[in-house]
C-alpha cells in the first residue's frame, strides 16, 4: 500500500494536474523553436488562425470528430504560414503586420462559422477563448480497463508525434532555423522543414485549445522557452528545460487555482485554472530573469559589486604606494592620510563601508598587514608600484597622443588604469617615455619584475 | 517566359573549358524585375584563389547564390565541376556572410561546425562521436581548439568567422563559395582566413570569394572576377585587374575610382614585370 497519498489524490483533481501538464510539455517543444527562431508571434497567429479549421472540421463532421478537427487546424496553419509569407511578398507588407492581418482575419473567420453554428452543435465560443479544462477530467473514456479521460490518450499521442518529430528532426531542424542559406545549400530545404514546425505548433495548438483555449496556449509556447533559454545557451539543453519548466508551472499553476481561494475568505469561488497557469508561466518568466546564471539581474548585480571592490582595492593600493613613496607619518588614520592627499578620487572609497570592505578584501589577499595602521606587504608594494606605473604612462600616453588638458590626465587615467588587460599593458609598455617622468613631474615606477600575474583584472564584460 | 536551351548543353561543349571548377553560362537574375546580374559568361579553372570584386550592389553575393541554386535564375546554366549543381551538392561547400544568421541563437562554436557534416551524416541520423571528433580538428585548424564549448554570441567577430570556415573545413569539399569572409575581422583573423585559403588551394581545391578590399585582392588571389552587373573582365589576376578595367567596373563612381587608383599604382609599384 502507499504510505502518503497527496491530498489532492481524489479521482479529479490528478487527471486536472496530468491533463495540464502534458499540455504545457506538448507546447512547450516547438515553443522553444519558434523562440530561437525569433518567430513566436508565429505561434500566437496560429494559435488564433487553426479556429475556422477547428470549426470547419466540426461542421463537416457534424460533431466534435477529432480527426477532422486535426486535419482543419494543420491546413489553417500551413495556410496561415503561407498567407503571411505571401502577403509580406506580394503586398510589402512587414513581417508582424502580415502575420497580423492574417490570423485576425482567419480567427475572426473562426467564430462567425462558431457563433452561426452555436445552434446545430455542443461549442461554446467562450471556451474557445479560454478552454474549460475544468471539465476535461469528467468526460472520460474506458481504455484497456480503466476509465480515464478522453483528453489523456489524444494528448499523449500528439506529445509523443511531437517528440519523435523534434528527435528525428534535430538537424534539419537545427540547421535550418540556424542558417536556412546553408541547410538549403546542402540540400535540405527549409521552407519544408519551416511547414513541418507549422503543422506541429498548430497540432499542438488543437490538443491544447480544449484545455486552455487558443489564447493562454501561446503563453504555454512562449514562456517556458522564455524562461528556459534564460537558464542554458544550448538548444540541446532549452527544449527538455522548456519541457521540464512548463510542466512545472502547468502543475503549479492548477493546484494553486484549486487550493489558494480556501485560504482566503473572500468572494474569490472560482479561478479559472487556465488562467492560473498562464500567470505562474509569467512569474517563472519574471523569476528567471532575476536568477539567470548569466544574465539574471543577481548575477549582473554581483559583478558590478565584485568589479567595484577590485576598483576600490586597488585605488587603495595604490593609494597607500603613493603615500609610502612620499613618506606620509603613519601614525594618522589612513583615511585622513587618502583624504590630505586627494587620492580618494574612487567612488569605491568615498564611504566608511567600502573603505572598510576594500581594506578587509586586500588583508585578505595579502596586499596588506593586519597592523593598525596597515602597510603594503611585499606583494602589495609590488602591486602599487604596477598601478602607479600603468597610472602614469597612461597619464604620459594621454598626454602625448591626446588634447585632455593637464589637469584632465589624473581623472582619466585613474579610470584606465583598472582595465588595462595584459595585452594593452604591453602595447603601453612600448611606447612608454624613455626618462621616466610623468606629466605631472613624478616619476614613473620601473617594471616590476616578474610581472604580477593578472589574476583578477578585467573579466570580459559580458 | 519558358524558352527551353535545347542547343545549350553542346554549346557548353565547345565554348567552355570542359574541366573548369565553375562555367557560368548566360546567366541572368533579377529582383522585382530589376536585373542584378545580367548575361553573365565565365570559366573559373580548377584549382585557384579566385576573388569576386565589384562596386555594392554589383551582384557579386547574388553570382554565388545563383550558383548554388539559392535564388531562382531567369535564364542560363551553371555547372560547378562539369556538373549542375544538385548532382554534386556534397563536393560544394558554402560560406554565407556572416551577418546572415542570428548569433544569439542558443548553440556551441562545436554545433555549428558539425553542421557542415549534415549532409554527410543524412537525414533523421543524429550525430555521433566521430563527427565531433573531426569538427575538434577542424575547430583546431583555425585555431579554435578552447572555444569549441563557447557559445557563439561570446566570440569575437573574426572568430566567429572562423567557426564558419571550420564548418566548411569539415565538408572537405573540392570547391568553396565564400561571401565576404574577410569583411570585418582582425588582421589575425584575416592572416589566419589567408592561410587557410592557401592551404586549401596547395591541396587542389578551389575557392571563389566575394572580396571588397581593392588593396589586397592582388596579393591574396590568383583569379579575378570584375563584376558590375555586367562581367566586365574575368581571367588571372596579372593580366585582368587593370587599371582600364577596375575603372569600367567602378566607372562613374569617383570616390571608389580614386580608392581603385590608389591600390592600382601600389599594386603596380610592386610588379617587377610592368609593361
Amino acid at each position: 500500500m502507499i504510505g502518503y497519498v497527496p491530498p489532492w489524490f481524489d479521482g479529479y483533481t490528478e487527471w486536472l494536474v496530468a491533463i495540464a501538464v502534458l499540455v504545457a510539455m506538448t507546447c512547450a517543444i516547438p515553443g522553444s523553436f519558434l523562440l530561437v527562431r525569433r518567430e513566436s508571434m508565429m505561434g500566437d497567429a496560429i494559435s488564433h488562425a487553426v479556429l475556422p479549421g477547428i470549426a470547419i472540421g466540426f461542421l463537416i463532421s457534424g460533431s466534435r470528430n477529432r480527426e477532422w478537427m486535426f486535419l482543419g487546424a494543420a491546413i489553417s496553419g500551413i495556410a496561415t504560414a503561407i498567407l503571411a509569407q505571401s502577403l509580406r511578398v506580394i503586398g510589402r507588407v512587414e513581417r508582424g503586420a502580415a502575420l497580423g492581418i492574417v490570423f485576425t482575419t482567419l480567427f475572426a473567420l473562426g467564430l462567425v462559422l462558431i457563433v452561426q453554428s452555436a445552434d446545430h452543435v455542443d461549442l461554446d465560443p467562450s471556451c474557445v477563448l479560454y478552454g474549460q479544462i475544468e471539465l476535461a477530467p469528467l468526460d472520460t473514456i474506458t481504455l484497456a480497463g480503466y476509465e480515464i479521460p478522453r483528453a489523456l490518450p489524444i494528448l499523449g499521442v500528439v506529445f509523443l508525434a511531437v517528440l519523435l518529430a523534434t528527435l528525428f528532426l534535430w538537424k534539419e531542424l537545427l540547421i535550418t532555423s540556424f542558417d536556412s542559406e546553408l541547410a538549403q545549400s546542402q540540400g535540405i530545404p527549409p521552407q519544408v522543414i519551416h511547414q513541418i514546425l507549422m503543422v506541429l505548433v498548430a497540432v499542438t495548438c488543437v490538443a491544447a485549445f480544449e484545455s486552455v483555449g487558443s489564447i493562454l496556449v501561446v503563453a504555454l509556447l512562449v514562456a517556458p522557452a522564455a524562461s528556459a533559454r534564460l537558464l542554458t545557451d544550448r538548444l540541446v539543453t532549452l527544449v527538455p528545460l522548456s519541457a521540464f519548466l512548463g510542466g512545472l508551472a502547468a502543475m503549479i499553476g492548477t493546484l494553486a487555482a484549486l487550493t489558494l481561494p480556501g485560504h482566503f475568505q473572500t468572494e474569490i469561488e472560482d479561478v479559472n485554472i487556465a488562467g492560473s497557469i498562464a500567470i505562474v508561466c509569467g512569474l517563472m518568466v519574471v523569476l528567471a530573469a532575476i536568477g539567470s546564471p548569466r544574465r539574471g539581474l543577481i548575477v549582473r548585480y554581483l559583478n558590478r559589486i565584485r568589479l567595484q571592490l577590485r576598483i576600490a582595492v586597488e585605488d587603495l593600493i595604490g593609494a597607500l604606494y603613493r603615500i609610502e613613496i612620499e613618506k606620509r607619518s603613519p601614525e594618522t588614520p589612513i583615511k585622513t592620510q587618502l583624504l590630505q592627499m586627494g587620492a580618494l578620487t574612487s567612488p569605491g572609497l568615498r564611504s566608511n563601508f567600502w573603505l572598510g570592505l576594500a581594506q578587509w578584501h586586500a588583508h585578505r589577499r595579502g596586499l596588506l598587514t593586519p597592523s593598525e595602521p596597515p602597510s603594503l606587504t611585499p606583494a602589495g608594494l609590488q602591486l602599487g608600484a604596477q598601478l602607479v606605473r600603468t597610472h602614469r604612462l597612461w597619464e604620459s600616453y594621454l598626454a602625448d597622443h591626446t588634447a585632455l588638458p593637464t589637469n584632465h590626465l589624473h581623472d582619466t587615467a585613474m579610470d584606465l588604469e583598472h582595465f588595462t588587460a595584459p595585452a594593452l599593458s604591453k602595447a603601453l609598455e612600448e611606447i612608454a617615455p624613455t626618462d621616466p617622468i610623468d606629466p605631472h613631474g613624478r616619476a614613473i615606477p620601473a617594471p616590476t619584475q616578474p610581472p604580477l600575474p593578472d589574476s583578477e583584472s578585467t573579466p570580459p564584460d559580458r | 517566359m519558358t524558352i527551353t536551351h535545347a542547343s545549350q548543353t553542346t554549346q557548353f561543349g565547345s565554348e567552355h573549358a570542359a574541366d573548369a571548377a565553375l562555367s557560368i553560362h548566360d546567366v541572368t537574375v533579377a529582383y522585382h524585375r530589376r536585373p542584378v546580374l545580367w548575361d553573365l559568361d565565365l570559366d573559373i579553372p580548377r584549382g585557384v584563389l579566385a576573388s569576386i570584386i565589384g562596386p555594392n550592389g554589383a551582384g557579386k553575393s547574388t553570382m554565388i547564390k545563383a550558383c548554388l541554386d539559392l535564388i531562382p535564375r531567369i535564364s542560363g546554366n551553371v555547372r560547378i565541376l562539369g556538373e549542375p549543381y544538385r548532382q554534386i551538392r556534397g563536393k560544394v561547400g558554402y560560406v554565407p556572410q556572416r551577418e546572415t544568421v542570428d548569433w544569439e541563437f542558443p548553440v556551441s562554436a562545436l554545433d555549428v561546425t558539425c553542421m557542415g557534416l549534415y549532409r554527410k551524416i543524412g537525414w533523421f541520423r543524429s550525430i555521433r562521436r566521430p563527427h565531433r571528433e573531426k569538427a575538434r580538428e577542424a575547430l583546431d585548424r583555425v585555431g579554435l581548439a578552447d572555444f569549441a564549448h563557447r557559445q557563439i554570441s561570446q566570440l569575437s567577430g573574426g572568430q566567429q568567422q572562423r567557426v564558419f570556415l571550420a564548418r566548411a573545413l569539415v565538408q572537405e569539399a573540392d570547391i568553396y563559395f565564400m561571401d565576404e569572409p574577410f569583411a570585418s575581422v582582425d588582421v589575425a583573423t584575416e592572416q589566419a582566413i589567408l592561410e587557410l585559403l592557401r592551404t586549401m588551394r596547395q591541396e587542389g581545391r578551389t575557392v571563389v570569394v566575394v572580396h571588397h578590399d581593392l588593396q589586397t585582392a592582388q596579393n591574396y588571389f590568383d583569379w579575378v572576377v570584375l563584376l558590375n552587373t555586367r562581367l566586365v573582365a574575368s581571367g588571372p589576376m596579372k593580366e585582368t585587374f587593370t587599371s582600364e578595367n577596375l575603372r569600367r567596373t567602378y566607372g562613374g563612381r569617383l570616390t571608389l575610382l580614386e580608392e581603385a587608383g590608389r591600390a592600382l599604382s601600389q599594386a603596380q609599384a610592386g610588379l617587377p614585370h610592368e609593361e
